[in-house]
């Protein structure tokens, strides 16, 4: 584990270093409408400048633009200079000798900014030798080193994968080994951790801020969400629709904020929204759902040598009762998603038993089923996908009435459908339109309208919230828990992030590679955490905070861990507490207080072995 | 890469069975049968030649000495062709259908993703702008239209090649029925090539690309080049397809002494041998086209390696 001192230096001496990179009235315009408005902003050697601001606000247009890697259709206009360098107006080729030689880009979407059908060690030579003319070998230590540098478990194997064998964490170091390649002065980071996992978005933060502090270049990260800037910037611009509304030492913008606008982006930040809310009313009567010995293989595909099952989900019991709320939380892959399917017989490899509202509804047909599906609904991560694109608002609405009720005439499913819309705060002009033409938030309203139509007794929520903007997060979170304060229904929301459902729920069960880690009491969870997994995911939780959050990425350990071979404890090679029985026994799922369940040898140690 | 393609390869044997006992039985099928045009025929004669080429049997086991004479190679002999051994047609007629259809796409293939590129390269350009509208016109003439227009202009007015006919080792006379056959081709692949470049260039890795400092050709040969083409190869299947149906009517169009001839001649006669063997000629080929198209996409993405078939 490598650790590293938390820097507070003062970022005064840094005050005059000369410009690396200065934006001065920048401007990019599609069809004459003015995307980046004017914009001026400055990056100094060896300071971060964060840019933050909600998707849509130009805060990426900006950089591409800088670097003349703005869509054809885009009219750039001011003046961007790097050094001595006028960037705007410069032929492609001079270009193309600043880009990736002194200038680095990481950008958002690990998992399409890799070339496919190229293995990382070409991908990763190549900017090595076309702009330091070294040799072939020379260049492919060079890329061993830098995998070295950003930490990969395994670099030499690394070299010969494609993109497609790795995972998002990896890729996303993987870019910023590409970017760091020619030693950059300027780093631009565009959005780099959105796409991940809590726990890798801290090693990927953390790693930056080592990098900064060794390399001494200047850094530029653009993101939609505070907390990811407050372990790393020095200097924060707040952007919103094309202009700079507000700039400052990180100190001064995230303590006193002047914008209202900025005041909003951190408390989102500083509170992530969630439903839940206040407990409902427990009711009583048996479990909406409850699952026992919840076991999920697939068969692997591959060649036929190495053909094998992946366990996505193993011996999970669980039970939701009336009225409460349930969150399942975990990193990506770790069977959170594959419960819920499981669960609501949505996926046919499913082994052990399931109860539907105290029915064992494991064996039943499909046919029979439907009857008592309309009981739980579901509303999902991303909501645009999930409506069908060809039905209008009001159809969709509908639907679910036509399914289940159909004992309704036209008339009483239209008042009922608009009922619901204005329940759910959609305008009911937006009845006749369809999917595409919403914004994210609406779309979640539909889909939130088209599973509460039938008054369920369970809601699950599959990441609700996680793909939208921080203000429409916190609409749809507050509807949410409205919405189930009145019904009284159960809530099972499902999230990566431990953080987003600290607010929200009454229990929380963690799940690590498809198992249960633990499951507790909200309170007692957050309060102390049992499970060494646990704790990960709580401290990798960014905190908007520039006093704060340094120190606690300096925590973080910056190598990437590999997966644990089967046998003992899966959480042993990330795990600082794991001895040799944890390699020897899998841990019992053991009852360790009220209501408190945990998976690991060691949990009466808590937290002593920080992280 | 190899335990795949031996696979793959395997996997066509069954097929060609399935495709070869269908076409037996359909073929019988149809209204009449050899010999039944002749009119001159009497009842007798008739009888004695369905006898003398065991049409007389049941069904069955004509079917299966139909499948022990093909698994020693023999094809049989046409009842039409006044007994020639279907395999000796066939060695005549498919080097010259063979080549006609390799010239063509490989003109189709080099042609349209030049030509696609092309009209990439320079948006709004000349190629791009005329790409669209000429691939329209020039697939919907069909080529016994195009064919005798061609051998008209470079034929008789220019001069400059032959307008009909074959003689062995002439390469010149290959050339125009080549560039009618591909024509359609070239339409398609052009197409197709400039929508999925077009598509490519805008991916988050070709900008990853570009941010590295890569340059322009380097980028575009590298970089978005192979993922591009795997439309284009997923169109090599139905291409080859096409071409065995397109070399029919080019062949008679340019009077090419090809196998397109006895496919149509078979079929009208009723010429059960014959027919069945340009049915395990074409068909062969048609599957080892898609073989290739699906060899070619595992080269191209490594992901499709990494799936079983």
């Amino acid at each position: 584990m490598s650790s590293i001192p938390t820097s507070a230096e003062p970022m005064r001496a840094q005050e005059e270093a000369p410009a690396l990179l200065a934006l001065h009235s920048l401007s990019v315009c599609f069809a004459g409408v003015p995307v980046v408005d004017a914009v001026s902003l400055t990056v100094r050697a060896g300071e971060c400048l964060g840019v933050v601001g909600e998707s849509g606000a130009g805060k990426s247009l900006t950089f591409l633009a800088a670097l003349g890697l703005a869509p054809s259709a885009a009219a750039v206009s001011g003046r961007a200079r790097f050094g001595a360098t006028e960037l705007i107006g410069c032929s492609e080729r001079a270009l193309d000798a600043l880009r990736g030689r002194h200038i680095g880009v990481v950008f958002q979407d690990p998992m399409g900014a890799l070339t496919p059908h190229l293995r990382i060690g070409a991908q990763l030579t190549e900017p090595i030798l076309r702009h330091t003319g070294c040799s072939r070998r020379a260049a492919r230590t060079r890329a061993l080193e830098l995998l070295e540098q950003v930490r990969l478990a395994a670099p030499a194997r690394c070299l010969q994968q494609y993109p497609h064998e790795l995972s998002g964490g990896m890729r996303q170091r993987v870019l910023l080994a590409l970017a760091l390649s020619c030693d950059p002065q300027l780093l631009i980071l565009d959005e780099p951790t959105t796409a991940l996992d809590v726990t890798i978005q801290a090693q990927i933060l953390a790693l930056l801020a080592h990098i900064k502090r060794e390399r001494r270049l200047g850094l530029v990260l653009v993101t939609h969400d505070f907390a990811a800037l407050a372990g790393l910037a020095d200097r924060v611009a707040v952007m919103r629709a094309g202009r700079v509304i507000e700039t400052g030492s990180a100190g001064q913008v995230f303590h006193t904020p002047r914008e209202p606008y900025t005041v909003e982006l951190l408390q989102a930040a500083r509170e992530p929204a969630g439903p839940g809310g206040a407990p409902g009313a427990r009711g009583a009567g048996a479990p909406v759902l409850a699952v026992e010995d919840l076991t999920v293989r697939y068969r692997q595909r591959g060649a036929r040598l190495r053909r094998g099952e992946i366990v996505a989900l193993q011996a999970v019991t669980v039970a939701i009762a009336p009225g409460e709320s349930l969150a399942v939380v975990g990193e990506s892959g770790c069977g959170k998603s594959t419960l819920t399917r499981a669960a609501l017989r949505l996926t046919g490899a499913a082994h052990g038993r399931i109860a539907w509202l105290g029915r064992e509804v494991g064996s039943w047909p499909e046919r029979r089923l439907r009857a008592l599906r309309r009981n739980l609904q579901l509303i999902f991560q991303d909501p645009l996908s999930s409506l069908d694109p060809r039905l209008s608002v009001e159809r969709l609405v509908a639907e679910p009435l036509e399914v289940h009720h159909g004992e309704l005439d036209a008339q009483a499913r239209a008042a009922r459908v608009a009922a619901m819309l204005e329940r759910v705060g959609l305008d009911p002009a937006l009845a006749a339109r369809r999917p595409h033409e919403l914004s994210g938030g609406q779309c979640q309203r539909v889909g939130i309208a088209r599973a509460m139509i039938l008054a369920p007794r369970l809601l699950v929520c599959d990441e609700p919230l996680s793909a939208l903007d921080v203000r429409a997060q916190r609409q749809i979170g507050a509807l949410l828990d409205a919405l189930r304060r009145e019904q009284g229904m159960s809530v099972l929301l499902v999230s990566h992030d431990l953080g987003a459902v600290r607010r929200g729920c009454e229990r929380v069960l963690v799940l690590y590679q498809g198992a249960m880690a633990e499951l507790a009491p909200s309170e007692a969870l957050f309060a102390r955490p049992l499970h060494p997994y646990t704790r990960a995911l709580l401290a990798a939780v960014p905190v908007a905070d520039p006093d704060v959050q340094p120190g606690r990425l300096a925590q973080v350990r910056l190598t990437d861990s590999e997966p644990a071979p089967a046998g003992g404890c899966a959480f042993r090679t990330r795990c600082p507490q794991a001895t040799a029985r944890c390699t020897e026994q899998r841990p019992p799922w053991v009852e360790a207080g009220a209501g408190r369940w945990v998976a690991c040898h060691h949990f009466e140690r808590g937290a002593d072995g920080m992280l | 890469m190899l335990g795949y393609a031996l696979r793959r390869i395997a996997g066509i044997f069954p097929v060609l069975l399935i495709l070869l006992t269908v076409s037996f039985f359909v073929i019988r099928l149809a209204p009449g049968g050899p010999f039944a045009a002749a009119r001159a025929l009497s009842g007798r004669t008739r009888a004695q030649l369905r006898q003398r080429y065991g049409l007389d049997r049941p069904l069955a086991v004509q079917y299966a000495a139909y499948l022990r004479a093909l698994a020693h190679g023999d094809l049989g002999r046409s009842y039409s062709l006044r007994d020639e051994p279907v395999a000796g047609l066939i060695g005549a007629g498919l080097p010259v259908s063979a080549e006609l259809g390799a010239a063509a796409l490989a003109l189709g293939a080099l042609g349209g993703i030049a030509l696609g590129m092309a009209a990439v390269l320079r948006r709004g350009g000349v190629i791009d702008r005329a790409l669209s509208p000429l691939a329209a016109v020039t697939l919907a003439l069909p080529s016994f239209v195009t064919g005798p227009l061609l051998a008209l202009i470079v034929g008789v007015w220019l001069r400059w090649l032959p307008v009909a006919g074959w003689q062995p080792d002439t390469p010149r006379d290959l050339v125009l029925p080549a560039i009618t056959l591909a024509l359609p081709l070239i339409a398609s692949i052009a197409r197709l090539t400039r929508a999925s470049l077009l598509e490519v260039l805008n991916a988050s890795y070709i900008r990853t690309a570009r941010a590295r400092g890569l340059g322009r050709a380097r980028v575009l040969w590298r970089h978005a080049l192979r993922p591009a083409l795997v439309p284009v190869v997923s169109y090599l299947g139905p291409a080859a397809t096409y071409l065995v149906t397109g070399s029919l009517v080019v062949e008679s169009v340019f009077e090419l002494p090809g196998t397109g001839r006895y496919l149509v001649m078979g079929a009208i006669d009723r010429d059960y041998t014959l027919v069945m063997g340009m049915v395990l000629v074409y068909g062969t080929l048609t599957l080892l086209a898609n073989l290739g198209a699906d060899l070619l996409h595992a080269w191209l993405d490594p992901r499709v390696r990494h799936e079983s078939p």
